[in-house]
C-alpha cells in the first residue's frame, strides 16, 4: 500500500486548519507523534499562546489491563486553559479513546470555550463518537495494521506501516 | 541468593519494602514518573483516574499523622478510595495479631496496604501473607527502612544536583535508629554516588555500617567538607538524654547544623531533612529556614513520588 | 527380648569401633558384638545392611513444653520427635510452666516420661526460685527427685553474688551448673547478632561481648567456687577461645553448641526468616568457623539440637517480635552427617560429639555399645535423602531454618534398653524388612 508523503499532509493540514487560528487558540499536542505534529504546526501557524503537550498515560481507560506505560513524560499545558479555544492535535486517529483521555485531562486544567481536533491520519475502526475537525487524509486500514508518524534521519515526517 | 520478594516473576515491582538490591532501573524509572506527577498538583483538578476503584488501606500500627497524610494525599491524588486505620493500642490489645488484621482488612478487597510499624521486617511479613494481586508498601518498618523517604530525598537531591556520580552526601545524626537514613544510604549507591558519609557520635552508629556503603565520620568539621548535600536526620525526644547521649544542648554544639558548620560544605551545597524537625537540636532555624534548605520542596515531590510508587505498584501483574 | 542386628556399619565412638558386624542384644544391654554368645537364639533380627549402627544420640538440650506449655508441644509429641531423630538420651531445660523448681514438678515429668516408654528424660532443675534469679531452689532435693544438674535455662541472673552463692550451694554437693553466658544489659532488646545484617535489617543487636562479658564472669567464678560448670549453646569465636585457654589452665568446665550455629549464620536470616529468630544469635561465618574448630580440637565437647518447640502464632509476627526457638530433634542425626562431610571428619568422630561425649559429661551410661551397657541403639540409613518439610516432622513444632531443604541421613530404627521404639524399616518396599 502506498502511503501519502507526510511533510505534503501537514502542510494540507496547517492550510486547513489556519482560517480557525485566533488570538485565544492554542495548539495541545498528544505524546509522541501528536506533540511533534503539533511543535510543526505551530511553528507554521505562528500561534502566538505557547505550546502545550499532553501525556495521557494517567488517564487511559486499560490501565487495570496493560499498566502504567514505562515512559510517562509530563504533560506540559503552559497556559491558562479557561476560556481557552483548544486544537487538540495527534497523529492518527483510530478508536478515539485517547481522544477521549486527553478531553478529561485538558478538563482537569480548566475549561476550555472549545476544543477542535485536528490529525494527520484518520484510519476509521473508531468506538467513541469522536469526529476530528481537521484531517490531513482519510485511509482505511485493516484492523491488524497499524499506521505511525515517525521521524527520519534529517527529521522529516515519515509514515509507517506496522502488521 | 535470596529472590528480592518485592520483585514479581517478570521482574516487576511488586511491593516496595525497601530500597535494598532494587536494579537501578526501578528506581530511575519511579523517579521519572513521579517527575509527571509533579505538575498534577499545580493544576485545576489536583487529580487524575488512575487508580479510580482502588482501595487502599493505610495501616499504621504505629501513629504517624505526617506520613500517613502524604499517603492519603497521593492515593487520592490517584483517585483511589482510602481508608486510615491506627491500629496501635486498640485490636493489638485484644490479641489480634498483624497477619489477622491482614486477613480482615483483605476480605473486604483491598487493592493496596501502606504499612507502617515499630518493627522491622513487619512490612515483609505481610508482603509475604497477602494474596499476589495485593500490593504492600512500606511506610516505614522499625529501623529497617523508608523507602519512599529515601526515593523522594533521591528526588530532590537529582532536582538540585542531577549527577549523582559526582555528588559528596553526607547524612548526620542518629544513624542507629534511623529508617530513612538505611533507605537513603542504599538508594545513593545504587544511583552510583560518588562518596555517601556519615556522622554522627560512635553511640549512634550501628555497627558494620561501612558495609551498607558509607564512609564513617565523628567530627562535622571533617564529615562535612566539600559535601554537595548535607542530610540531617532527626533525634527523637527520648534519645537526647540518658546512655546515649548527655543532653540536647551538647549534641547541638558538636552535631547540629548551624551557619558556621554548613560552612565547610561545598558553597552550593543543599541541606535536607525527613521531618518532623528539632530546631535547636540538630539544626538551626537560619540553616533550616536558609536559602540552602530544601526541606519544604521535599514535602511536595513527596506526594508525587508517592503516587508514583502507587502507580507502578498498581500496574505490576497486569 | 532378644535381638540381633546384623551386617551393619557399626560405629562406637567410645570404644573406637568401626566395623561392618553384628550387634546381639539380650535384657536390655548389648550383650556382644561380632559372634553371637552360647545358646543365643534371637526373637528378632534387623537387616541392617548398607545402614550404620550406633550408640543412641544424646541430646544435651531439649525441650519438651510439659508442664504448662502444651500449645507448643506435648511429651507425646516431642518423645515421638526424639525416637525418629534417634535421641535415645535427652537433657530437658527447666524453664517450662511453672520452671522446674520443686521436686513433684520434676518427679511428675519423669514418671510421665517413662510411662512413655521412649527416650531417658534428664531434667535441669531450676538453679534460683521461678528461674528470678534471687532465692536458691532446694538442689539437693532435686537432685534426688532426679536432676541431673541445675540451670538458669535463658533466664537471667544479673546478680553476681547470688550467682556466687549458687555456684558455692551446688558445689557442696558435687552438682553441676549449667549456664548460657549471656550478659543481661549487653543483649536487651537484641534480637540478632550486631553487626552489618542486623544494621541492614534494623534490627536490635546482641553484641559478642555480650557472650564474653558473662563467660569471664562465669569463669573466674568457677576458679573461686570449685563448681562444675557447663556452658551452654556457645556462639562467638572469643567465647570459644576463652574456654580453650581455661581449659589449658585446668579447669573443670565442660561447653557445647547448638548445631544450628554450627550450619547458620547471621546472613541466614535473609528478609527476616523468624525461623532463625534463635538464642543465642547466630553470629558471623567467623564464629561459626570457630565453633567447628572448637569441636574438632574438643574445646567443645558436645552439640545439641537445643530443640525448642514454637507455634506457629508465635513465629508469625515480626523477626523482633517472634519466639525464638527451633525445632531439632529430628535433624540432629542429618545435620551431624552434613558438618562431617563438609569438614571432612571421620564419622566416629563427628558422631562422638552426639552420643559418648555429652554422656560423659552427664555421666550416665549411654552413648556407646560396650558390653553390658544399656542397649539404647541407632540405625540410620546415612545416604538417605529427605526433604525437611511440616509433615515429616514428628514434632509438634515445625518451625525450623532448615524447612524445606534437603537432607541427608535419615533415623531406620531406635532401640531404647534393647527395645524397638521406632522403626521406619517396616514397609519399606527397597528393603526388606527382616524379621524372624
Amino acid at each position: 500500500m502506498d502511503l501519502p508523503n507526510a511533510e505534503t499532509l501537514v502542510a494540507h493540514l496547517a492550510d486547513r486548519i489556519a482560517p480557525h487560528v485566533g488570538a485565544d487558540s492554542a495548539l495541545v499536542g498528544i505524546h509522541t507523534g501528536g506533540a511533534w505534529l503539533a511543535k510543526r504546526l505551530h511553528q507554521r501557524l505562528g500561534v502566538a499562546t505557547p505550546l502545550g503537550t499532553l501525556d495521557i498515560s494517567f488517564y487511559r481507560d486499560d490501565f487495570s489491563r496493560i499498566g502504567l506505560h514505562p515512559q510517562v513524560k509530563p504533560s506540559d499545558i503552559p497556559f491558562a486553559v479557561e476560556g481557552r479555544d483548544i486544537i487538540l492535535v495527534d497523529d492518527v486517529l483510530y478508536t478515539g479513546r485517547t481522544i477521549r483521555a486527553a478531553m478529561n485531562e485538558l478538563f482537569d486544567y480548566g475549561r476550555p470555550r472549545a476544543i477542535r481536533l485536528a490529525v494527520l491520519i484518520d484510519r476509521g475502526g473508531r468506538e467513541l463518537p469522536v469526529c476530528p475537525d481537521f484531517v490531513g487524509e482519510r485511509i482505511a486500514l485493516p484492523q491488524h495494521q497499524n499506521i505511525q508518524l515517525t521521524l527520519d534521519a534529517s527529521l522529516r515526517f515519515v509514515l509507517s506501516l506496522q502488521s | 541468593m535470596r529472590k528480592n520478594p518485592q520483585i514479581n516473576q517478570h521482574g516487576e515491582l511488586n511491593h516496595l519494602l525497601t530500597l535494598e538490591g532494587l536494579p537501578r532501573e526501578i528506581l530511575l524509572h519511579i523517579l521519572d514518573t513521579a517527575a509527571s506527577f509533579v505538575g498534577v498538583a499545580e493544576r485545576e483538578v489536583k487529580k487524575v483516574p488512575l487508580l479510580r476503584g482502588k482501595t487502599i488501606f493505610n495501616l499504621f500500627f504505629e501513629p504517624s499523622t505526617r506520613t500517613r497524610t502524604t499517603f492519603e494525599i497521593a492515593a487520592k491524588r490517584l483517585s483511589a478510595d482510602v481508608l486510615n486505620l491506627n491500629i496501635g493500642a486498640s485490636s493489638q490489645s485484644k490479641g489480634e495479631t498483624v497477619l489477622d488484621t491482614v486477613d480482615n482488612l483483605s476480605a473486604m478487597h483491598a487493592d493496596m496496604f501502606i504499612v507502617r510499624h515499630a518493627q522491622s521486617g513487619a512490612a515483609h511479613l505481610i508482603a509475604q501473607h497477602v494474596a499476589p494481586y495485593i500490593h504492600v508498601i512500606n511506610a516505614g518498618d522499625g529501623r529497617h527502612a523508608h523507602p519512599t523517604q529515601g526515593l523522594l530525598d533521591m528526588y530532590t537531591i537529582r532536582h538540585y544536583k542531577p549527577d549523582f556520580s559526582g555528588l559528596r552526601v553526607a547524612i548526620v545524626g542518629d544513624l542507629m535508629h534511623s529508617r530513612v537514613a538505611r533507605s537513603e544510604i542504599h538508594a545513593l549507591n545504587i544511583l552510583g554516588t560518588q562518596e555517601v558519609r556519615v556522622i554522627a557520635p560512635k553511640t549512634l552508629i550501628p555497627s558494620g555500617v561501612e558495609g551498607l556503603g558509607v564512609k564513617v565520620y565523628h567530627n562535622m568539621a571533617a564529615g562535612l567538607a566539600g559535601v554537595d548535600v548535607v542530610i540531617m536526620l532527626r533525634l527523637q525526644h527520648e534519645r537526647m538524654k540518658g546512655a546515649i547521649l548527655p543532653s540536647a544542648q551538647e549534641y547541638f554544639k558538636y552535631y547540629g547544623l548551624t551557619p558556621e558548620k554548613l560552612a565547610y560544605c561545598s558553597g552550593d551545597a543543599i541541606v535536607m531533612h525527613p521531618g518532623p524537625m528539632n530546631r535547636g537540636v540538630e539544626i538551626d532555624s537560619s540553616v533550616a529556614d536558609g536559602e540552602q534548605s530544601v526541606i519544604l520542596p521535599q514535602v511536595t515531590f513527596g506526594i508525587a513520588v508517592r503516587m508514583a510508587v502507587m502507580s507502578i505498584l498498581a500496574s505490576s501483574g497486569s | 527380648m532378644k535381638l540381633v542386628i546384623k551386617g551393619g556399619r557399626v560405629i562406637d565412638p567410645k570404644h573406637g569401633l568401626d566395623a561392618v558386624t553384628d550387634v546381639y542384644i539380650a535384657s536390655g544391654k548389648i550383650a556382644a558384638l561380632g559372634a553371637a554368645p552360647a545358646g543365643f537364639t534371637a526373637q528378632r533380627t534387623i537387616d541392617a545392611t548398607g545402614l550404620v549402627v550406633c550408640p543412641g544420640f544424646v541430646d544435651l538440650s531439649a525441650r519438651l513444653r510439659e508442664p504448662g506449655l502444651e500449645y507448643k508441644a506435648t511429651l507425646e509429641s516431642e518423645m515421638e520427635a526424639a525416637m525418629a531423630g534417634g535421641v535415645t538420651s535427652l537433657v530437658c531445660p527447666p524453664d517450662t510452666d511453672p520452671p522446674l523448681d520443686e521436686p513433684g514438678l520434676v518427679e511428675m515429668l519423669k514418671h510421665r516420661a517413662r510411662s512413655l516408654n521412649k527416650a531417658r528424660v534428664f531434667p535441669l532443675g531450676a538453679l534460683t526460685q521461678k528461674l528470678e534469679g534471687r532465692e536458691l531452689t532446694e538442689m539437693a532435693e532435686l537432685s534426688d527427685a532426679g536432676c541431673i544438674g541445675f540451670s538458669q535455662a535463658d533466664a537471667a541472673l544479673t546478680d553476681t553474688m547470688t550467682l556466687m552463692r549458687a555456684l558455692q550451694y551446688a558445689a557442696t554437693f558435687g552438682f553441676a551448673v549449667w549456664l548460657r553466658p549471656q550478659d543481661v544489659f549487653l543483649s536487651r532488646h537484641g534480637v540478632a547478632h550486631d553487626g552489618e545484617v542486623a544494621t541492614r535489617l534494623g534490627l536490635s543487636g546482641i553484641p559478642s561481648c555480650a557472650e564474653t562479658v558473662a563467660l569471664s564472669t562465669i569463669l573466674l567464678l568457677a576458679r573461686e567456687t570449685g563448681a562444675r560448670i557447663h556452658l551452654c549453646r556457645l556462639s562467638t569465636a572469643a567465647g570459644i577461645g576463652m574456654v580453650r585457654v581455661a581449659k589449658e589452665q585446668g579447669l573443670a568446665v565442660t561447653c557445647d553448641v547448638g548445631m544450628h550455629h554450627v550450619h547458620l549464620s547471621e546472613s541466614d536470616v535473609g528478609f527476616f526468616d523468624a525461623n532463625c529468630r534463635l538464642v543465642p544469635p547466630l553470629r558471623t561465618d567467623a564464629d561459626r568457623a570457630a565453633l567447628r574448630e572448637g569441636l574438632a580440637d574438643g574445646t567443645v565437647d558436645a552439640v545439641c539440637s537445643d530443640h525448642s518447640p514454637v507455634d506457629d502464632d508465635a513465629k508469625q509476627v515480626p523477626f523482633g517480635e517472634a519466639e525464638p526457638g527451633a525445632t531439632g530433634l529430628e535433624l540432629l542425626l542429618p545435620l551431624t552427617l552434613q558438618w562431617a562431610r563438609e569438614d571432612r571428619l571421620p564419622l566416629h568422630r563427628a558422631l562422638a560429639r552426639i552420643t559418648h561425649e555429652p554422656a560423659r559429661l552427664l555421666g550416665i551410661a549411654g552413648g556407646q555399645l560396650g558390653l553390658g551397657s544399656p542397649a539404647d541403639v541407632c540405625v540410620f540409613d546415612p545416604d538417605t535423602d529427605w526433604q525437611v518439610d511440616r509433615k515429616a516432622l514428628y514434632s509438634q513444632g515445625k518451625n525450623t531454618p532448615f524447612l524445606g531443604a534437603r537432607v541427608q541421613g535419615r533415623v531406620c530404627c531406635t532401640l531404647v534398653e534393647g527395645h524397638v521404639v521406632f522403626d521406619r524399616l517396616h514397609g519399606r518396599e527397597a528393603r526388606k524388612p527382616a524379621v524372624s
